[in-house]
Order: structure tokens, then C-alpha cells, then sequence
């Protein structure tokens, strides 16, 4: 019997008991799911075989359809057919109207709020139609695999601000997924060409979909990804590339300005399908039938339809060049060029990106599939089914994070491209007598000015204590974690008090909401709450009973004599309550061990640092 | 633990960014907080804040100017949100010169030589004025070392205008 068991946090005992993770790429027009099965990272079909899920979602008082059937009624029942949802994720009605003039839905809400679209089943934040993607996805996986699903890697465009990539967390919540890591899109794509292993240097991933944009920077190191710079256009994909078509259809078939809408839906799936055909052929000979009967013929050279975009493909390069300066490197010093999004397979894209890089670009792996195949392996490595993985992603923050101060001005507290986690602390006082609250708007962008900036969240500081103006200095941390996301601690400095934060998101869904939302959830689900708590609790006692009873053998000098007993004790309760049925009690005793391991778990740290750079010293040698 | 410690360093203003940059790395590989993406919420809150200071201390000591600032705290003089200022004559009549040039520069149709030359000028500059602070430093002479990082910070500023004015140059 081994004297000890030494296992890392978040690594069962049992080395070949696996944990099923999944990979999502919750895209703008498309979504898909994939898993490592046998070592191997495959995307999940459905019953049909098909492995995209379109992210459409139609709501009608009796049902939720997703997918496939849900975009077939698009054009018929199109107010309560939800398209491209990504784009609402975290923007303002306002702002939606503004940027997309002509869609169906019916937005309800303040101008400055979350866009929410009113529809048969009632309101819709696109945090929920998000969420609605995500479980459609999540039963596909637990059907094909045949087990619960322990934990989801989400993918984002690199460009996400943080009430975009909150919604996504949010809406991944209330699918019932845990996030294992928001992973950027293009970091995904890097990881399924295996460019983690095998390579140093920089690479560049070019992700042209169906409605945006986005070009990536990433530079890669002994195993560590580190995203140089990010740009792109969100307004700017394959729907383009049609919409160029359609215009040329228009204009040389002499159609009217406004068309019925069959003639409209017509023209569109006309445009895509020669769109694609001309990917082979050199001239796509077509006929449309007009509303009056009478038919009109068209031919579009390959030539001709590479005219017609070659200002579209200028702009994913002008946004390409402006990425590598921000990264301070010329197109030859990329050695890799990772293709994804659908668009790509147009060879005029393939053959002026090769030609911007100087080098062929990498496209062997479908490039729908890419970024949930990349997605699918990180997942598996971080519910712990590769213990010897060493990759570590080190990603930037991709838009600066600012406060407003004084004249609508915008302060940043972090720049762009700083490496996350990171924190950044800042004072401030009061300026009146006896101020007891102040209001903090935090803000994202890199303009000059508050209005120009995305209004992420106001907090409200409260609990500061009476004081005479400019006496009080109040320290507020803004902490951004791994996946680029935003949390606020203050404190009063003098007196040490720790003032509470109300969080308004500016255009996300409050705390309060999403609770709702699960329990109504729950509650259609029939579930026995309290039943699943108790599990719940009962699995978190288990992970800490191994964690810390494994870390107790381990470092057992690294505490006072007393101090081992009394935790060890503690354990020992806790494993007795596991055998019981009191919820309460199994919380109420892990989070006493948590608080009285506090110094116990930091030591380790410490110690583990100095571990950590020993032995290293003969790497650099 | 302060930053030079938690990269197994001296404290000094010398410093191989090569060696930084290796440990640095390994350090990550050990705390990102991906590494404990199943862990429990605590350990996870744990390994965000060693993660998070493992990064502000790598930016820290990176770059020779706030390595060079977080010496002169460490030692007991802090000038990161000071607002005196360099008080020497000469240094700030130059100063004044590069602004004027900065502007001819901005005026001229062609700015690529000019922007060029004059970042020459400025990377001779900083290089003298990091070489004076890691004299200052070693023979324990803070203030004379604060007043030349204060002096390195004018020149960094104007590499950043610069640097601005040569890509709003390659944008027309």
C-alpha cells in the first residue's frame, strides 16, 4: 500500500475513472458540441446526423424549438423565431435597434436596458435563448454519451467585453452547465491544429463565420498560449458575402427596391448556394422565377463575385494589420495561420490571407468544427482526465476597463491586452460631511469619454462610516479572473470596514433574476430540491474531505501540532454528517473548515511556489 | 512575499527578463487558475489571487522603469502617485525642445525619417538614464535614483506619443 497519496486538487484517486466534458461553440449562426472519446476529440450529431446546431431558437406558447425545425420557420412565424442571439448578449435595446434597423422581433424594455424581444412564450432575454442553445446541446451530449455532463469549456470571440461574456456565464447557468473556463474562440482553434505542443512562436487565427469577424495574435511558448492583441469586426461575415450577391442579383436583374417577402427569402438561399457552388465551379449559371411567373437568367463568374467581395475580404485584412501592430509584429512574423469559420472555404479568402502571411494557412480540420474540437480537449484536461497536461492559457483582458470621473470623463483603471487574472485598486473619498454611500460607474472601451465606452455595471458602495468629507478613503479592488470577468471588493481604509457593493449590470440580468429563473426552471423540472441540495453538498464534502485530508498528509509541517489535530478533527465530523441527511449541517461545517484552512491552504501556496522554481534553475541552464 | 522573492530573485535593478520570463511561466503552469477548474470554491479564490499577483508582479519587474520604482519602494520611498516633479533646469529645457520637435514632426508630410531618427536619440537616452539608475541603486542613493526614474518617465512618455504619432503616420 502507498505510504501516501498524493493528488493534485481536482483529481479523483482513481486514475481511470473519467470525467465527461464538453466543448461548446455557441456561435452567432451556428452552434456545436463536442468531446475526448478515447483520446480523440469528435463533434456530437444529433439524430440525423447532423452536427451543427443552428442557434435558433422559436418560441410558441406550447413549445421551445431549437435548431434546424426552428429555423425552417423563420420566414413564416419569423417575430418569435430568435436568430443570431449572440448578438444581443449584453447590449442595450438601444443599441440593437440602432445597429440592426431591420429585424422582425418586437424589443421590449428601456432604451438603456438589456435588449429582451417579447414573443409567444412571453418575454426572452438572449441570455435565456442562449441558454435554451446550451441545453439543446447538453442533452444531444448526455444522449450520445450516456452520462451527466460534469463541466462545459464555452467558447467567446476574443473581443467579448465583460457584460457579454457574463451573459454567456449566465445563460450557461441556467442551461445547468458548469463552466469549466470561457475559452476565447480563436485560443480553441489554436488547440485543436495541436499547436500547444509541438510549436513556439507566433500564430495568427483568422475566424471568418457567418456574421463576424475575427482576426487573433497568439503567441505560443513551452506550452503556454499568451493572446498577443485581438481585432475583428462584429458586423462583418459570410452573411456579408451573400448580401454582396443579393445586391448584384438586384441590381443587374433591375428588381424593384422592395420585394415580397418570398422573393426576398429566394434570393437569399439563391445567393448562398451559388456562393458556395462557385467555391469549385468558375460560373454559376442561375434562374429566378419573379412574383408575376415570368423568370429572369443570371451568370456570375468566379471573377465577378470575387470583385463584388474583394472589398469585404479588405477589410478582414485592414483588421488583420491593425491586430499584428497592436501585437508589434509584421505578417512574417507569424508562423502559423489557423483558419476558422465557414466563410473560409471561399478560395478567394483562402488565397488572399495566405498571400497577406506569405504562407499557406492551415485549414485540414473543418473549419466549423475546429473551435469545439479545441474547446472539447481543454475541457477534458480541466475536469481532470490528463493530469500530465502542462498547457496553460494565459490570456489578455481585450478591451480596456475604466471608471468615470468628474465631466463624463473615463479613467482606465486596466489597459487593454494586460494579462489576466489581474487586479487594480483604487481610492476614493467622500465630499460631504457624514457620506455614508457613492455610486461608482465602471466602463469598458478605449475612448476618452464615458459616453463612447460601454457602460458595463453601476455599484453602489455602502456602509462607509460618517466621517468628515475627504476623510474617508475607500479602497475599491477591480479583479477580472481568468475568464475575463469582473468582480468589485471595497473597503474603508481608516477603519477596515468592509463597505457592501449593490451591482446593477448595466445590461445583464441581476442576481435576483437569474435565482428566479432556476427555480422556476426547477420547478417545471419537478425536481426535489431538496434532494439534489443535499447531493450537491454531499459531493462538495467528499472533494474537500480528499483535498484536504490529501493536503493534511502531505504538509502536515507546515501547521502547529494543535492546529493538525483540531482540522483533522474536523474532518472527521464532517465524513460522519456525509452519512446523515442534514443538508444544512454539511454546509455549516464545510464552510468552517474553509475559514479555519484559510492560512493552512495560503502556506501551502507559498510553499508550493518555492517548489514550483526548484529544478527549474536546471531548465534555463 | 514580495515580488522579487516570489521569482526566487535578489532584489536589483539587474535583472536577465529571459530568466523572469522562464519562471514566470512556471509559475502560471502551477497556479493559473485553470489548474483548479474542478477544485472547490475557496482553493479556486486562492489560486485566483496567487495567479493574479503572480501577474502584477511579473509586469512589475518587466519593465526597467516600475522594476526600478517598486526598488525605491521597497526601500521606503514610494513615487508611483507622486506629483512633484523633476526640478532640474536643463533637463526640463531639453524636455521642452523634444515637445517642439514631437510637433514639427506631426506637421511634416513624411514623417518616417524624422520619427526614426529621433527614436534613436530617445533609446540612447533611456539606456544612460537605466544604467544611471542601476548605479544609484546599488550604492543606495534613492533620492538621486528617484529623481532619474522620474527623469526615465518623461522619456517613456515620449516614446508612447511617438509611437502614436508613427501609427497615426501609417494609417494615411
Amino acid at each position: 500500500m502507498a505510504l501516501l497519496q498524493i493528488s493534485e486538487p481536482g483529481q479523483t484517486d482513481a486514475p481511470h475513472e473519467r470525467r465527461i466534458a464538453v466543448g461548446i461553440d455557441l456561435g452567432t449562426t451556428n452552434s456545436l458540441v463536442a468531446t475526448v472519446r478515447s483520446g480523440e476529440a469528435k463533434t456530437l450529431a444529433d439524430e440525423a446526423g447532423r452536427t451543427i446546431l443552428p442557434s435558433v431558437v422559436r418560441y410558441t406558447p406550447e413549445q421551445i424549438v431549437v435548431g434546424y425545425s426552428a429555423l425552417e420557420n423563420a420566414a413564416s412565424d419569423s417575430e418569435n423565431t430568435i436568430i443570431s442571439a449572440k448578438r444581443f448578449m449584453g447590449r442595450s435595446v438601444e443599441d440593437v435597434v440602432k445597429t440592426y434597423p431591420e429585424l422582425p422581433y418586437n424589443f421590449v424594455g428601456e432604451p438603456k436596458e438589456l435588449a429582451r424581444i417579447a414573443t409567444l412564450a412571453g418575454v426572452k432575454s438572449p441570455i435565456e435563448v442562449s441558454a435554451d442553445i446550451l441545453s439543446a446541446l447538453k442533452n444531444r451530449a448526455e444522449q450520445a454519451l450516456g452520462d451527466e455532463i460534469q463541466g462545459a469549456v464555452i467558447t467567446v470571440p476574443a473581443y467579448f467585453d465583460d457584460a457579454q461574456r457574463q451573459c454567456t456565464k449566465d445563460a450557461a447557468r441556467l442551461a445547468g452547465l458548469k463552466v469549466l473556463r470561457l475559452l476565447n474562440e480563436p485560443t480553441a482553434a489554436a488547440i485543436a491544429y495541436g499547436l500547444d505542443s509541438k510549436q513556439e512562436g507566433q500564430i495568427a487565427v483568422y475566424d471568418l463565420g457567418g456574421g463576424t469577424f475575427d482576426i487573433s495574435i497568439l503567441k505560443l511558448e513551452k506550452g503556454v498560449f499568451e493572446v498577443l492583441s485581438t481585432g475583428g469586426d462584429s458586423a462583418l461575415g459570410g452573411d456579408d458575402f451573400d448580401q454582396a450577391i443579393i445586391d448584384w442579383i438586384k441590381a443587374s436583374g433591375k428588381l424593384p427596391g422592395t420585394l415580397s417577402s418570398r422573393m426576398r427569402r429566394v434570393i437569399k438561399e439563391t445567393a448562398k448556394s451559388v456562393k458556395e457552388q462557385l467555391s469549385d465551379a468558375e460560373t454559376v449559371n442561375f434562374t429566378l422565377a419573379l412574383d408575376d411567373n415570368s423568370e429572369l437568367d443570371f451568370s456570375l463568374s468566379k471573377t465577378e463575385f470575387e470583385s463584388l467581395v474583394e472589398p469585404l475580404i479588405k477589410r478582414t485584412l485592414i483588421a488583420c494589420r491593425r491586430a499584428l501592430k497592436d501585437a508589434g509584429l509584421k505578417a512574417q512574423d507569424i508562423k502559423d495561420v489557423v483558419l476558422v469559420g465557414g466563410s473560409t472555404r471561399v478560395p478567394a479568402v483562402r488565397a488572399r490571407v495566405a498571400d497577406y502571411f506569405s504562407k499557406q494557412p492551415l485549414s485540414s480540420i473543418d473549419p466549423d468544427q475546429v473551435v469545439a474540437i479545441g474547446a472539447s480537449q481543454q475541457a477534458d484536461i480541466l475536469v481532470g482526465n490528463k493530469p500530465d497536461s502542462d498547457m496553460v492559457l494565459l490570456d489578455v483582458i481585450p478591451l480596456s476597463l475604466g471608471l468615470e470621473t468628474m465631466g463624463g470623463l473615463c479613467e482606465k483603471i486596466i489597459q487593454r491586452n494586460t494579462t489576466i487574472p489581474v487586479a487594480k485598486a483604487q481610492e476614493f473619498t467622500t465630499f460631504k460631511d457624514g457620506q455614508t454611500a457613492m455610486a461608482v460607474h465602471v466602463v469598458q472601451g478605449e475612448r476618452e469619454l464615458v459616453k463612447d465606452c460601454r457602460s458595463l455595471a453601476k455599484f453602489e458602495l455602502r456602509g462607509i462610516p460618517p466621517m468628515a468629507a475627504g476623510a474617508a478613503h475607500v479602497r475599491v479592488t477591480f479583479q477580472v479572473d481568468a475568464d475575463g470577468l469582473l468582480s468589485v471588493t471595497a473597503m474603508e481604509k481608516s477603519t477596515g470596514i468592509q463597505s457592501s457593493i449593490q451591482v446593477k449590470p448595466s445590461y445583464g440580468l441581476e442576481e435576483s433574476e437569474i435565482l428566479q429563473m432556476l427555480q422556476a426552471s426547477v420547478e417545471n423540472a419537478k425536481e426535489d430540491v431538496n434532494a439534489r441540495k443535499l447531493a450537491e453538498q454531499i459531493v462538495e464534502a467528499k472533494r474537500m474531505l480528499e483535498s484536504l485530508g490529501n493536503a493534511l498528509k502531505q504538509d502536515k509541517h507546515l501547521l502547529s501540532e494543535q492546529a493538525y489535530e483540531d482540522l483533522v478533527a474536523d474532518l472527521n465530523t464532517l465524513a460522519r454528517l456525509c452519512e446523515g441527511d442534514d443538508e444544512q449541517a454539511i454546509k455549516e461545517q464545510i464552510e468552517h473548515i474553509d475559514n479555519k484552512s484559510q492560512d493552512f491552504a495560503a502556506a501551502r501556496m507559498d510553499d508550493s511556489i518555492r517548489k514550483a522554481l526548484q529544478g527549474q534553475q536546471v531548465d534555463e541552464i | 512575499m514580495n515580488f522579487f522573492e516570489i521569482f526566487d530573485f535578489e532584489p536589483a535593478f539587474d535583472l536577465d527578463v529571459n530568466t523572469l520570463s522562464a519562471r514566470y511561466k512556471n509559475l502560471q503552469r502551477a497556479f493559473h487558475p485553470d489548474q483548479y477548474a474542478s477544485a472547490n470554491e475557496s482553493q479556486k479564490l486562492l489560486a485566483l489571487r496567487k495567479a493574479t499577483e503572480i501577474n502584477d508582479a511579473y509586469a512589475t519587474l518587466k519593465s526597467a522603469t516600475s522594476r526600478a520604482e517598486y526598488l525605491l519602494k521597497l526601500a521606503g520611498l514610494d513615487i508611483s502617485h507622486e506629483t512633484t516633479t523633476v526640478k532640474d533646469p536643463s533637463f526640463l529645457m531639453q524636455q521642452m525642445e523634444y515637445r517642439e520637435r514631437l510637433e514639427d514632426i506631426s506637421a511634416l508630410s513624411d514623417p518616417y525619417d524624422a520619427i526614426v531618427a529621433f527614436e534613436e536619440e530617445l533609446e540612447a537616452e533611456q539606456a544612460e538614464l537605466e544604467a544611471l539608475i542601476g548605479r544609484e541603486l546599488k550604492s543606495a542613493h534613492y533620492e538621486q535614483a528617484a529623481n532619474a526614474v522620474r527623469k526615465l518617465k518623461f522619456v517613456n512618455k515620449l516614446q508612447t506619443e511617438l509611437e502614436r504619432l508613427e501609427d497615426e503616420a501609417s494609417e494615411i
